[in-house]
C-alpha cells in the first residue's frame, strides 16, 4: 500500500483485469458518471486510499473533471482521502449502541491498539480507529467494522481478542 | 423470527422465517423453500394485475414514510416509451434500525424475487438495489444471490424463460445517511454527491437518469411475493387494530431490552408486549424510561404513552410518533436523555448533505448548545433557543434531515425536560463530552 | 387575457405575469425583492440558501420563490410573519459562522448579506462562545481569492463554472457545517470568464486581488457604460473613487451579456486614470505647438483646413464615439474622405453558457458604429491613402511606429485625441477630447445594437467631447452652421442613427442596423 502521495511514482489503478471490470460495469449503466463510486471503490481497494492521483485517474476514466470527484469523494466517508492504517476500524457510537456501552469499546480499541487518538494511525501502521455513526446492526451492540469484516457485539473485554486476529 | 433469537409464539413470521438458516441464501435453497412462485405468477399476470393486488393488500412503504406501495406504482407512466427503473433502497442508515440487514443477509432472493415483480408492476426492465457501503456482508451475499439468479436464468434478459428481462444491479454506497432519501440516493447511483433533489419533479416523472423511478425499501418489495402467493385478501387480513395497516412488519427492537433483535409482527400488535413479552423487557432491576419507536427521527415515546399503543402507522401516530422504519429504541433508567439527544443531533450534524442553510447550520449548532448543556456551561435560555431553532429547522428545506434533527430535540425537551434543567441548574454533574 | 398568462396577487398586488416565470421573478415585477442567495437569475436554481421562502395560500408549508411556478389563483404572501421568521432563522444560520469582519471586507457596503440582515434580521446575536468555523483564505486563481470563512455556500460561483463557463474547476467539498468550496489543487480558476464569480458572490467570500481593499463600496460612484474591450458591447459599470476608476463591473443586458463581462475587459480600465492627459488645444505655429484657448484653436484648425485642398483621411480608434466620428466625417463634407478604424485582433474566448456571448477578436468597441457611419476603408488602404492625402484626422487612434512613418506624406495632420503622440508629423492641431469614462455617448455592437454610456469621472482641463470639437470645426467652416449642443442631439443629427435620441436607447439599447458581422 501507499502511504504518500509523493513517495513514489503512480501506478494506474485500470489496467488489466480492474479496468476490464469497470468496462463490463459501464455496459450496465446509461451513462459514465454512474461508475463513479464503483471505480472510486476500486481505487481504495487497490491502494488502501483515494489519493489525489487516484481522484484524477478516476476523472480520467469516467470522462470527469478531477475538481468533480473530489468533491464527490469527500462527501462520502467511507473514502480515505488520507492513508490509514493496514487495518482501519470503524466503531459504531451512535444512540443505540452508545446505551449499550460504546464508547467504552471505543476507548478500549484506542488503548489495544496504540492508537491513542480518533483518526490517528499507530505506531507500526497497522490500525487506525474511527467512531462511525449508526453501522446498522443496533441489536449487536457494539459493531465494529475493520476494513470489511463486519463484527458484532464487540464489548471491551472482546477488544484484545478480537485484535489479535489482525496481524 | 425475532432474530437472533428463536420465534416467539406472538410473533407473525412471513418475511423472517428463513432468518438464520443459511440454506435458504442460495438460489436451489430458497426455490426449495418455496422461492419464485410468485415470480412464475407475476411473469403471467399484467402489470395492472399485479399493482391492484399490491394495492388490494393494503401494503405501505417500510421504509419509513408509509406511502400505499400499490398507489407509488400506479403512478409511473404507461406507454410512455421511455426506459423505467426501479430502485430498490437498501441503504438502511437509520440509527435503531437494521431489519433490511436481516433480509438482505438470510433471504436475498425474498428480495430479488420482489424487485423482479416491481419492476414487471412498472414495466422496468432494470432495478438498481443501492445499498449502504457499511452492510458489508450484506452486500457479498445479495452480490452472490444475484449472480445465482442470473446463472439461473430467474432474471436477465430471458427471465424465467418467459422473455421479458430484468436486469438489476447492486450498486454500493459509500458511508452517507443522507444516500437513503429516495432522491439523494439516485443521485448517489448516478455518480453525484448524495445530495436530495427539489420535488417536483417527483422520481415518477423523472427519477434516475432523468428516467422515471419507483423507488421502494427492501421491506417492502420482500413483502410482495407472499402478497401474491397467498394472496391480497390474506394479507389485508393482518391487522391488529387499523385497518390502514395491514400485514406484517418487522420491527428492530435494539437498547435496554434483555432480547434485542428483528421481529415480526402483525400490524397493531401492543407496543407493550413487543417490549416486555417478545423482548423479554428491562434488564433485572431497571424500568422503561423512553421509547423511539420509527427510527431516530420521530418523536420520543413515554412509558405511559407505549402503556397502550398499538405497533401500527395510526396507533403510533395517535401516540405523537410515527412508525416510522420500525426501528424501535428502548433506553431504560438508566440512560441520560441530554447526552442521547446530543448523539442523535450530532449524528445529524454529521450526515447533514451541506445543501440547504436551515440544516447545515441548525444541525451542528444545536449540537454544540446540547454539548454545552451537558458540559455545565449552558444558560437558563438555552432550552427556548433549542426550540426555536428546532422551529427554524422543521418544514424548511429540501428534504427532511434538519427536521429530523429537530424532533428529537423538541420530543426531549417536552417530555425529560426536568433532566436538562437539572444540567443547567447543576443538580447534575458536567459530563465530558465524547470519547 | 391570454392563456400564456398567469394572474397572481403578491402582498396586495395583483398582476399578470407569463406562465412559467418563478414567484420570485412575479415578486420582482410586483416590486417585490424577495431576499434571496442562492438564486440568481443566470444560473440554474438548486432552492438550497431557504432565503427566499413565502407563505402561498393554501400550500401546507412555506415554498421557495425561487422554482416555485406562478399559477392561476395564487395569493403568495412574501412579508407574512410565518415567511418573515423562517428568513430570519435563516439569516441567523448563515451568521453563526459568517465572520463579522465587514470592516476589513470589501464587499462591505454592497453585501446581501449585511442588506438583508439589516432589513430581516435579528438585533442581536444568540450565538454563545462557540468558536466560529475557521479556514483559511485560498488563492483560487490569477485574480480571485477564496476567503473561505465568509462564504456562506450559495454554490453561485460553482454553478457558474459548471454551466456557464463549462469549466468545471470548483465543487463542493464535505458535509455538513464542515463544507466548503473546493478546488482541484492542479487547476486554477483562471477562466477568461472567471472574474464573474466574484460579482456573483453574494458575500465577501470571493474577493478580487485588483479590487482588494482599494476602496469601500459607499464611497464609490456607479456609471453605467460600455466595455471598450471588444465588439462584443457589454454592459458595465464604471466604478470611481475621487475621480479615479478603481473596477468595471457587468451591468446586466439579457440581450448582450447577461450579467457578466469577460477578464480582459474588467481589467481594462488603467488607461481611464492617465495623468498625462493633454489637457488644452495645442495649435501649430511654425515646427511649435501653442496652447490656445477653444475659439482660437476651433479658428486656426478650420483656418488649416481650408488651406490644404483635397483628399482626407481619418484614422480612427476603437472607442471613438458614433457622435464622434459622425461629426468628425461631417467636418470634413466637401471632401473625398478615407475612413477607417483600427482594429487590434486577439483570441475569440466565448463563454460557453450564453449563446452570442463572447470577448470577439476585433478589439474595437465601436467597430460596428464606424461602418455604420461609412468609415469602413480597410485600415492598411486608408493608410496608404494618408501617404499622400491633404489632410489626416488621427481620432484618438493609437498608431505605431509604422502607421507613424506612412503619414510622412501627408499635408496635414490634426490630432483629436486624449494623449498626445509627439511621433505624429505635419502636426497643425493637437485637441483634446474626453475618453469614454468622461462622456457620453453611443457605440454600436456586433449585432447592430446602438447603446448609450455615460460620464463617470470629470474630463481632465479643457478636454471636449469628440462630436463637439468636430462639430465646432464644421460650424466654424461655413456661415449658418449650428453645432449641436448636447451628445443626444448630436447623435440625433446623425442620419444612420434616424433621430434616435440616447433616452430613445434607453438601458438596452436597440438594434439599429443590419444585424450581426454577416452585415459587413
Amino acid at each position: 500500500m501507499s502511504t504518500s502521495s509523493h513517495a513514489e511514482p503512480y501506478v494506474p489503478v485500470f489496467v488489466g483485469d480492474t479496468k476490464a471490470r469497470l468496462e463490463a460495469l459501464a455496459t450496465k449503466y446509461p451513462t459514465r458518471q454512474a461508475l463513479l463510486l464503483p471505480a472510486l471503490w476500486m481505487v481504495q481497494e487497490a491502494r488502501g486510499w483515494v489519493s489525489p492521483e487516484g481522484i484524477t485517474e478516476v476523472a480520467e476514466q469516467l470522462e470527469l473533471t478531477p475538481a468533480y470527484v473530489r468533491g464527490v469523494v469527500s462527501f462520502y466517508t467511507m473514502y480515505h482521502t488520507h492513508p490509514v492504517g493496514r487495518y482501519f476500524i470503524q466503531v459504531c457510537t451512535t444512540s443505540p449502541c452508545n446505551i449499550c456501552g460504546a464508547e467504552d469499546v471505543v476507548r478500549a480499541l484506542l488503548t489495544h491498539t496504540g492508537c491513542g487518538e480518533l483518526g490517528a494511525t499507530s505506531p507500526d501502521g497497522k490500525f487506525t480507529v474511527a467512531e462511525a455513526e449508526c453501522l446498522g446492526a443496533c441489536a449487536f451492540a457494539t459493531p465494529v467494522l475493520i476494513n470489511d469484516d463486519f463484527i458484532e457485539s464487540v464489548t471491551p473485554e472482546s477488544v484484545p481478542a478480537l485484535l489479535a486476529r489482525y496481524t | 423470527m425475532g432474530y437472533p433469537h428463536p420465534i416467539h409464539p406472538k410473533e407473525t413470521p412471513v418475511l423472517s422465517t428463513h432468518f438464520g438458516d443459511p440454506d435458504a441464501r442460495s438460489h436451489a435453497g430458497w426455490v426449495a423453500r418455496g422461492g419464485y412462485v410468485a415470480l412464475q405468477q407475476a411473469l403471467g399476470m399484467t402489470p395492472e394485475a399485479i399493482v391492484d393486488e399490491v394495492k388490494a393488500s393494503g401494503l405501505r412503504g417500510r421504509g419509513g414514510a408509509g406511502f400505499p406501495t400499490g398507489m407509488k406504482w400506479s403512478f409511473m407512466p404507461k406507454d410512455d416509451g421511455r426506459e423505467h427503473y426501479l430502485c430498490c433502497n437498501a441503504d438502511e442508515s437509520e440509527p435503531g434500525t437494521f431489519k433490511d440487514r436481516e433480509i438482505l443477509r438470510w433471504t436475498p432472493h425474498a428480495l430479488i424475487e420482489g424487485c423482479a415483480i416491481g419492476c414487471l408492476a412498472i414495466r422496468a426492465e432494470t432495478c438498481v438495489i443501492f445499498i449502504r457501503g457499511e452492510y458489508t456482508e450484506p452486500y457479498r451475499i445479495l452480490q452472490a444471490a444475484v449472480d445465482e439468479a442470473y446463472a439461473a436464468g430467474t432474471i436477465g434478459a430471458n427471465a424465467m424463460g418467459s422473455g421479458k428481462r430484468i436486469e438489476m444491479i447492486v450498486h454500493r454506497g459509500a458511508g452517507a445517511y443522507i444516500c437513503g432519501e429516495e432522491t439523494a440516493l439516485m443521485n448517489a447511483i448516478e455518480g453525484k454527491r448524495g445530495n436530495p433533489r427539489i420535488k417536483p419533479p417527483f422520481p415518477a416523472v423523472a427519477g434516475l437518469f432523468g428516467l422515471p423511478t419507483t423507488i421502494n425499501n427492501v421491506e417492502t418489495l420482500a413483502a410482495v411475493p407472499a402478497i401474491l402467493t397467498r394472496g391480497a385478501a390474506w394479507y389485508a387480513g393482518l391487522s391488529l387494530s387499523s385497518p390502514k395497516s395491514t400485514g406484517t412488519k418487522l420491527i428492530s427492537v435494539c437498547g435496554h431490552v434483555q432480547r434485542p433483535g428483528t421481529y415480526e409482527i402483525t400490524m397493531g400488535l401492543p407496543m407493550q408486549e413487543l417490549i416486555f413479552d417478545l423482548c423479554g423487557g428491562m434488564r433485572p432491576g431497571r424500568t422503561l424510561k423512553a421509547v423511539i419507536p420509527g427510527g431516530s427521527s420521530v418523536p420520543i415515546m413515554t412509558p405511559e404513552e407505549v402503556a397502550d399503543c398499538a405497533t401500527d402507522y395510526e396507533g403510533i401516530a395517535a401516540k405523537g410518533s410515527l412508525l416510522g422504519s420500525g426501528g424501535m429504541i428502548v433506553m431504560d433508567d438508566t440512560t441520560d436523555m441530554v447526552y442521547q439527544i446530543m448523539r442523535l443531533a450530532r449524528f445529524y450534524a454529521h450526515e447533514s448533505c451541506a445543501q440547504c442553510t436551515n440544516c447545515r447550520e441548525g444541525t451542528a449548532w444545536t449540537t454544540k448548545i446540547l454539548e454545552r448543556i451537558l458540559r455545565g456551561e449552558g444558560k437558563a435560555s438555552d432550552l427556548d433557543l433549542l426550540l426555536d431553532l428546532a422551529d427554524n429547522m422543521t418544514g424548511k428545506t429540501i428534504c427532511v434531515l434538519s427536521d429530523s434533527c429537530a424532533t428529537p430535540v423538541v420530543s426531549g425537551i417536552a417530555k425529560f425536560r426536568d433532566e436538562f434543567d437539572a444540567y443547567l441548574s447543576g443538580a447534575r454533574a458536567p459530563m465530558t463530552v465524547g470519547v | 387575457m391570454s392563456t400564456d398568462m398567469v394572474t397572481l396577487t403578491i402582498d396586495g398586488i395583483t398582476l399578470s405575469v407569463p406562465k412559467g416565470t418563478s414567484v420570485i421573478e412575479a415578486a420582482k415585477q410586483a416590486g417585490i425583492v424577495v431576499p434571496h442567495y442562492c438564486y440568481h437569475p443566470s444560473l440554474p436554481a438548486p432552492a438550497v440558501c431557504r432565503m427566499c421562502l413565502v407563505e402561498i395560500e393554501k400550500l401546507p408549508k412555506l415554498v421557495p420563490s425561487c422554482v416555485t411556478p406562478v399559477a392561476e389563483g395564487q395569493v403568495v404572501h412574501v412579508h407574512s410573519p410565518a415567511a418573515k421568521k423562517a428568513r430570519e432563522g435563516v439569516l441567523e444560520f448563515l451568521l453563526i459562522n459568517h465572520p463579522l469582519d465587514c470592516p476589513i471586507c470589501d464587499q462591505a457596503g454592497e453585501c446581501e448579506l449585511q442588506d438583508f440582515v439589516f432589513q430581516e434580521g435579528r438585533a442581536g446575536t444568540r450565538y454563545g462562545d462557540e468558536a466560529k468555523r475557521w479556514n483559511p483564505v485560498e488563492d483560487f486563481g490569477p485574480d480571485i481569492l477564496y476567503v473561505t470563512n465568509r462564504c456562506i455556500l450559495c454554490t453561485r460561483c460553482v454553478r457558474f463554472m459548471d454551466h456557464v463557463a463549462d469549466d468545471p474547476v470548483l465543487n463542493v467539498s464535505e458535509r455538513g457545517d464542515r463544507a466548503y468550496i473546493g478546488i482541484d489543487p492542479g487547476h486554477r480558476v483562471d477562466h477568461p470568464w472567471a472574474g464573474n464569480i466574484v460579482d456573483l458572490c453574494p458575500v465577501g467570500s470571493l474577493v478580487s486581488k485588483d479590487f482588494l481593499h482599494k476602496a469601500r463600496a459607499w464611497d464609490l460612484d456607479k456609471n453605467a457604460s460600455i466595455c471598450t474591450g471588444c465588439t462584443q458591447g457589454c454592459n458595465i459599470m464604471i466604478d470611481t473613487r475621487d475621480e479615479n476608476v478603481v473596477r468595471l463591473r457587468p451591468r446586466p443586458n439579457l440581450e448582450v451579456n447577461r450579467h457578466f463581462i469577460c477578464d480582459v475587459g474588467r481589467a481594462d480600465y488603467r488607461w481611464m486614470n492617465r495623468g498625462d492627459r493633454v489637457e488644452a488645444p495645442l495649435i501649430g505655429e511654425g515646427d511649435r505647438l501653442h496652447a490656445q484657448d477653444w475659439d482660437v484653436a476651433v479658428e486656426r484648425t478650420v483656418a488649416a483646413l481650408a488651406a490644404a485642398a483635397g483628399d482626407a483621411v481619418v484614422l480612427i480608434g476603437g472607442r471613438a464615439s458614433s457622435e464622434t466620428i459622425g461629426w468628425t466625417l461631417q467636418a470634413l463634407e466637401g471632401r473625398t474622405v478615407t475612413a477607417a478604424m483600427k482594429v487590434p485582433m486577439g483570441e475569440e474566448a466565448p463563454l460557453a453558457g450564453v449563446p452570442n456571448l463572447a470577448l470577439r477578436r476585433e478589439r474595437a468597441a465601436n467597430l460596428h458604429g464606424a461602418l455604420l457611419l461609412g468609415a469602413d476603408a480597410p485600415w492598411e488602404a486608408a493608410l496608404t491613402v494618408a501617404s499622400r492625402a491633404a489632410v489626416v484626422v488621427v481620432l484618438d487612434a493609437d498608431l505605431d511606429d509604422a502607421e507613424v512613418e506612412a503619414l510622412r506624406g501627408a499635408g496635414i495632420v490634426l490630432h483629436l485625441t486624449t494623449v498626445a503622440d509627439p511621433r505624429l508629423p505635419a502636426l497643425r492641431a493637437v485637441l483634446p477630447i474626453t475618453s469614454v469614462a468622461e462622456e457620453q455617448g453611443v457605440f454600436v455592437n456586433r449585432d447592430g445594437r446602438a447603446q448609450r454610456y455615460l460620464p463617470a469621472k470629470t474630463p481632465p482641463g479643457m478636454a471636449r467631447p469628440g462630436w463637439w470639437v468636430a462639430s465646432r470645426l464644421w460650424a466654424a467652416g461655413a456661415p449658418d452652421r449650428v453645432a449641436p449642443d448636447t451628445a443626444t442631439e448630436a447623435l440625433q443629427r446623425l442620419p444612420a442613427f434616424s433621430g434616435l435620441s440616447h433616452r430613445d436607447l434607453g438601458f438596452v439599447g436597440r438594434i439599429v442596423a443590419p444585424v450581426g458581422e454577416a452585415a459587413r
